[in-house]
């Protein structure tokens, strides 16, 4: 099975044996490709289809809402806590940040670029919320609530005393280097700890 | 089986001569790990997967247990005891005591802690170590959690369906309602009824007003709405005009048949009395300290019984304790019963967690 790019930078950045949190787990695809590695890896997930496919295949997911479910979870509980495509959702990124770095040794988040050239342009030249390959749903309905960039999450991360460990970068299912990555970008992936 | 030795109880003393009825379905291995303990719910009996002795009606959970089914006995040895208490060949109060006599009322209130013990006991002489699963729906979740919770070495995974870790006051009036409805029953004697008529109009209440607590509003309206049974205008009286009227007497009375009204005593007694977190300092999650099991919890968005938030309490305490589990509330519109019925989903899920 072939999994997204930014997943797949996930699951080869973590340890075989780890114990691993996937916030936002979705079907679990990253929880399949991490079993493969003997990790002991657990799920949240808001949408109870995903839950029940994800249960369905032995995985250990729970259907919860991650803004409030976290705070059940002893501190560093885990190796490792990712929050793949999750963090513009939440209710408050910046401490949702801070959960995942008191549940979790380390983290990964990953999240559409907002200052994407693309989504620049739509703005810039068609003055309208863009609707573009990373950002597919219009204004009125994406749970997109809180739109990030590449440079605001490294503020986020500056400000909230996180260190960035590693940065990965994609435009579709290329990786780019990290310079001009907040224009270039539609997807970037963090390591971070604390 | 006849357990060899007394059985300790929650309420202080104990329980000599303890009989358990089970019935069991699939073969165990040779190396007596692919057991799963099958815990029935409050009316409930071992017959699982097979033909119930006095109605002649199926097992109550054959569309889940049975050779390729989601707990499917070609893999696993299922063991389905009668909880004690019960009136199904386990003892309760309608057996016989060491006078010869029928405890009746002289039975010692017992919990869902002391249900799991015998469990237990049957476990030992059956010379099985560790399961491969507990699994139970409604009261019987409640006899897995108590499982995992103090006997955590005894199961690998622990399936509980429909549940709640404690009973809520709104749980323990109905009960009470029940109960008080087949003391007020003349012929209920002070429980002293075995040799005369059993308490049946009263056990009969219990039965309906308890009924409508398993079935959703919308599962009600769906089934029955407002018509009328057998007739084309209301009668006047009070006869069974409505429909829902005649299947709650059908039901009430049908329950009679094959259920001892003090035994719906002190089993409901023990469901009230059942709080994992009271047992365990107050606090849940030291009910699971340290546990290995793996966990997984199922709600129904439509039981008000045993509602989704008493599932997600539980599981709140297990992540609390670092416990891997499983949750997902389910959507079916027939409320606490859902699990006994036809819910594709949760077939699925329950096959995927026994792996």
């Amino acid at each position: 099975m072939s999994i997204r790019p930014d997943l797949a930078v996930i699951a080869g950045h973590v340890s075989p044996g780890s114990r691993v949190l996937d916030i936002g787990c979705g079907d679990g695809a990253l929880m399949m490709a991490l079993r493969e590695k003997d990790c002991d890896v657990r799920g949240i997930e808001i949408d109870g289809d995903c839950v029940e496919r994800c249960v369905s295949q032995g995985l250990s997911v729970v259907q919860g809402d991650a803004d409030r479910d976290l705070a059940d979870y002893p501190d560093r509980g885990f190796d490792y806590a990712i929050l793949s495509q999750t963090l513009q959702t939440a209710a408050r990124p910046d401490r949702m940040l801070d959960e995942l770095l008191r549940v979790g040794t380390r983290a990964f988040v990953s999240f559409p670029n907002f200052a994407h050239w693309r989504t620049r342009a739509a703005l810039m030249f068609g003055g309208r919320m863009p609707v573009t390959r990373a950002i597919p749903v219009s204004w009125y309905a994406t749970q997109n609530i809180h739109h990030v960039t590449v440079k605001d999450f490294r503020d986020l991360a500056k400000e909230k005393g996180a260190r960035i460990e590693r940065e990965w970068f994609f435009a579709g299912e290329r990786q780019l280097g990290r310079a001009g990555a907040n224009g270039r970008a539609e997807f970037a992936v963090f390591e971070l700890s604390r | 089986m006849t357990l060899p030795d007394p059985l300790p109880l929650d309420g202080g003393g104990e329980l000599s001569r303890v009989e358990i009825a089970y019935e069991t379905y699939g073969a165990l291995d040779e190396d007596r790990s692919n057991a799963i303990l099958l815990c029935h719910a409050l009316t409930g009996d071992q017959y699982v997967a097979s033909p119930h002795p006095i109605t002649g009606k199926p097992g109550w959970w054959e569309r889940m247990v049975g050779p390729g089914k989601p707990i499917d006995t070609d893999r696993f040895h299922v063991i389905c005891p009668n909880v004690i208490g019960s009136c199904m060949g386990s003892t309760g109060p309608a057996s016989e005591a060491s006078d010869g006599q029928p405890y009746a009322m002289r039975f010692p209130v017992i919990t869902i802690r002391d249900m799991v013990r015998a469990h237990v006991g049957l476990l030992d002489a059956l010379g099985i170590e560790t399961l491969h699963a507990v699994v139970g729906g409604s009261m019987g979740g409640m006899q897995a959690l108590s499982l995992a919770a103090n006997w955590p070495e005894r199961a690998s995974r622990v399936l509980v369906v429909a549940s709640t870790s404690r009973h809520s006051a709104q749980n323990i009036g109905f009960h009470e309602l029940g109960r008080q409805a087949v003391m007020a029953d003349p012929r209920w004697d002070q429980g002293d009824y075995y040799a005369g008529e059993a308490p049946d109009s009263g056990l009969a209440v219990a039965r309906m007003a308890a009924h409508i607590t398993y079935l959703s509003e919308e599962a009600l309206t769906e089934k029955f709405g407002r018509n009328l049974q057998d007739r084309e205008a209301k009668t006047f009286g009070f006869d069974a005009d409505f429909q829902v009227e005649s299947y709650l007497r059908y039901q009430g009375s049908g329950f009679t048949q094959r259920f001892d009204a003090n035994s719906y005593l002190y089993i409901t007694r023990a469901m009230d009395y059942f709080d994992l977190a009271e047992e365990h300092g107050g606090k849940l999650a030291n009910a699971f300290a340290g546990t290995q099991a793996r966990f997984c919890l199922v709600s129904f968005d439509s039981d008000w019984l045993y509602p989704t938030a008493e599932s997600r309490h539980v599981v709140h305490a297990l992540n609390a304790a670092g416990a891997a589990v499983s949750f997902v509330e389910l959507t079916a519109p027939h409320g606490h019963d859902s699990f006994l019925l036809d819910v594709p989903a949760l077939d699925r899920v329950i096959g995927g967690f026994l792996g």
